[in-house]
């Protein structure tokens, strides 16, 4: 039987506005499954996004939901989870809003540890406004910005948020939608700030312009690329030369989650006099 | 809880009147002539069940601020000009997300980076009209410690009650001098917390335009709505219906204009006789209250007009004096800002003389006698 996905879903909010061939959906049940495995109640749960086609997520689903500024999710959040550290969070955005607009929010965020969830959206490019260049734009790939090729080197943003001090970082694509959904759960699990990059395809702003005519070829691009950390630990440095590694990159429990912490030091007490 | 006589700093009796009014969060970025806010609460929140956090930019601190807010706590951040300018982004998304919190702005000179340890009061048509977009603003200006003290109670109050971000415009002498005050005793200042839906889940509209404040229910308490800075339809979903949109903008500003007598806040000192009235503000309003004695000492009869809430602007006040007086005469640390606002405001009836100090130093008592002689 088909999964009932509309426990979860504002019915009243679709049609949705994401481009035939997004990957965005697949990512969107991903994480429904995800969050219903965990037993989050849909009142304890945040889903806080920026601005771009992945940010208009949080509008179709049933939670508190959270839409901000440019890049500014993690901030937000930041100020939720600090007021009411019971709420579980999930904040998510474009390459775009992530990398470049809410670069210095992703790698602070990554460096405190608060207790959330980051899902990065790749697809790289920007989509809502047509298919401009992105921090994750491939050397030489086109983009209405880059009509001569992409100039700049593209970010790895796993291995961003691992140097930013990130306590979970791992990687997955729209293809993937089981491992992706399996994904999210440990990185839901985990306590401290979890970054999880998905790979995926905007064959209306990225793929046209660049040999990957089709939805389904964008999707085959993502099989063809990734690669697990089992395949990869087997393979040379030439093998792996233009794939990437997907699952969980990295993993550490040892560090404190930033709200326990301050409550620790501080002596935080919850209110006697005050008004 | 009995008054409490303290010497204080103006930026301390900022973090005081935060915790009176029951505030539990603040972010914020070090700036000067505004970080003993930050300092002070950084100290004394985790005691009075609230937290704070230094943010990596002041972007990141309004965000972090309106995201307190909408998870149910009373919230503050505190900035000068430069981080003022950085916050102006997220401070919109305050006013159209309908998100309570305060801002406080200790003016110092500008533009850009300017003189951090000197005073300004050149940032008041930045409040106003700093963010894009029509917008509502509520915007006090406190001129003693005390002040301080109870105008950031005043504006939490504000800002609940009205479901929007209010902005306190101090400056460099007010934030740093200091005064012995009493500090109210609980219970004696009014305290406002922001209402609370009594309706069932399904029948939440957090944006009803039916009414021009909704209750605000916090993020976790059981009623899930959406939250944008897109204009958005009652229940907080985008919406491009332009019928929606024109009630939303219209909403936003009828909420501070239809409760003016509500938010706007004046003292008048020797106004009744008065031939002469001083409009002035913050520190300049301190060089004021002195001009006017001196000025009576010899004979002219000059008053006083002090606006503790200069945005929405105090028209109605100037309006009763300005037709039976010969001028007003506004000192400010601006070379025309506010002056502009008193002479629309004052629509001919009566000159306005303006005079300033944009050297980083204080307008002198000295000053304004002699500018109210030459009238």
């Amino acid at each position: 039987m088909a999964y009932n996905y509309e426990e979860y879903i504002r019915k009243g909010r679709l049609p949705h506005i994401w481009c035939p061939g997004c990957g965005y959906g697949i990512i969107m049940k991903s994480m429904i499954r995800a969050i219903a495995d965990m037993g989050w109640s849909k009142d304890e749960t945040v889903i806080a996004s920026g601005i771009g086609c992945a940010s208009r997520l949080p509008g179709y689903l049933d939670f508190n939901t959270l839409h901000t500024t440019h890049g500014r999710s993690l901030a937000f959040a930041t100020g939720i989870k600090l007021a009411n550290p019971a709420l579980k969070i999930v904040a998510l955005g474009g390459d775009g809003d992530m990398s470049a607009i809410g670069g210095n929010h992703f790698i602070h965020a990554c460096r405190r540890n608060i207790d959330m969830t980051v899902i990065i959206f790749n697809n790289n490019i920007y989509g809502m406004t047509g298919g401009q260049y992105s921090p994750t734009t491939p050397a030489g790939a086109k983009a209405t910005t880059a009509p001569f090729g992409m100039l700049e080197p593209d970010f790895d943003l796993c291995k961003l948020a691992i140097a930013a001090g990130a306590t979970f970082v791992g990687r997955s694509t729209s293809y993937h939608a089981l491992p992706m959904e399996k994904l999210f759960k440990e990185a839901f699990s985990h306590k401290g700030l979890s970054v999880v990059e998905i790979i995926t395809g905007c064959p209306t702003g990225f793929g046209r312009k660049n040999n990957q005519k089709t939805p389904a070829s964008m999707l085959l691009w993502q099989k063809d690329h990734a690669v697990t950390q089992k395949m990869a630990e087997k393979m040379s440095a030439e093998e792996l030369e233009g794939k990437f590694v997907t699952g969980i990159l990295h993993q550490d429990t040892s560090k404190n989650e930033y709200v326990e912490n301050y409550d620790k030091v501080t002596g935080f007490t919850l209110e006697q006099g005050g008004k | 809880m009995e008054r409490e006589r303290k010497f204080l700093q103006g930026n301390d009796a900022v973090a005081l009147g935060a915790l009176y009014a029951g505030c539990k969060f603040f972010a914020g970025y070090p700036i000067t002539p505004s970080t003993e806010v930050a300092e002070r609460l950084a100290a004394w929140l985790p005691s009075h069940g609230g937290r704070f956090i230094q943010m990596e930019d002041e972007i990141s601190a309004m965000a972090a601020v309106i995201g307190a807010s909408l998870a149910g706590a009373k919230s503050l951040t505190a900035t000068s000009g430069p981080g003022m300018s950085l916050k102006l982004e997220n401070l919109g998304y305050g006013y159209m997300a309908e998100v309570p919190c305060v801002i406080l702005n200790v003016m110092r000179g500008g533009p850009s980076t300017g003189t951090p340890t000197g005073p300004g009061q050149s940032d008041i048509m930045q409040a106003r009209w700093g963010t894009h977009g029509d917008h509502p603003c509520i915007a006090l200006t406190p001129s003693t410690v005390y002040e301080q003290f109870s105008q950031t109670v005043r504006a939490f109050n504000l800002a609940e009650k009205y479901r929007m971000p209010v902005i306190i415009l101090s400056d460099e002498i007010i934030g740093h001098m200091r005064e012995a005050i009493e500090i109210p005793a609980k219970g004696e200042l009014e305290v406002i917390d922001r209402m609370m839906p009594a309706c069932s889940a399904e029948d939440y509209k957090p944006y009803d335009n039916s009414q021009l404040v909704s209750p605000l229910a916090p993020f976790g308490a059981g009623y899930r709505y959406h939250v944008t800075g897109l204009n958005h339809d009652e229940y907080g979903f985008p919406t491009n219906s332009s019928r929606l949109i024109g009630l939303q903008e219209e909403r936003l500003l009828a909420k501070v204009e239809e409760n003016y007598d509500d938010i706007v806040l004046t003292e008048h000192f020797h106004c009744d006789d008065a031939e002469y009235i001083i409009f002035a503000f913050g520190s300049s309003a301190r060089a004021s209250k002195d001009a006017v004695l001196n000025l009576r000492k010899k004979g002219i009869k000059a008053g006083l007009l002090k606006p503790l809430t200069i945005w929405p602007f105090p028209d109605k006040d100037i309006l009763k004096y300005a037709g039976k007086v010969k001028g007003f005469l506004v000192p400010e640390l601006s070379l025309g800002q506010t002056v502009r606002e008193v002479s629309r405001a004052v629509g001919g009836r009566c000159k306005v003389e303006h005079i300033y100090r944009v050297d980083s130093e204080p307008i002198s008592p000295a000053q304004i006698e002699k500018a109210v002689e030459a009238m």
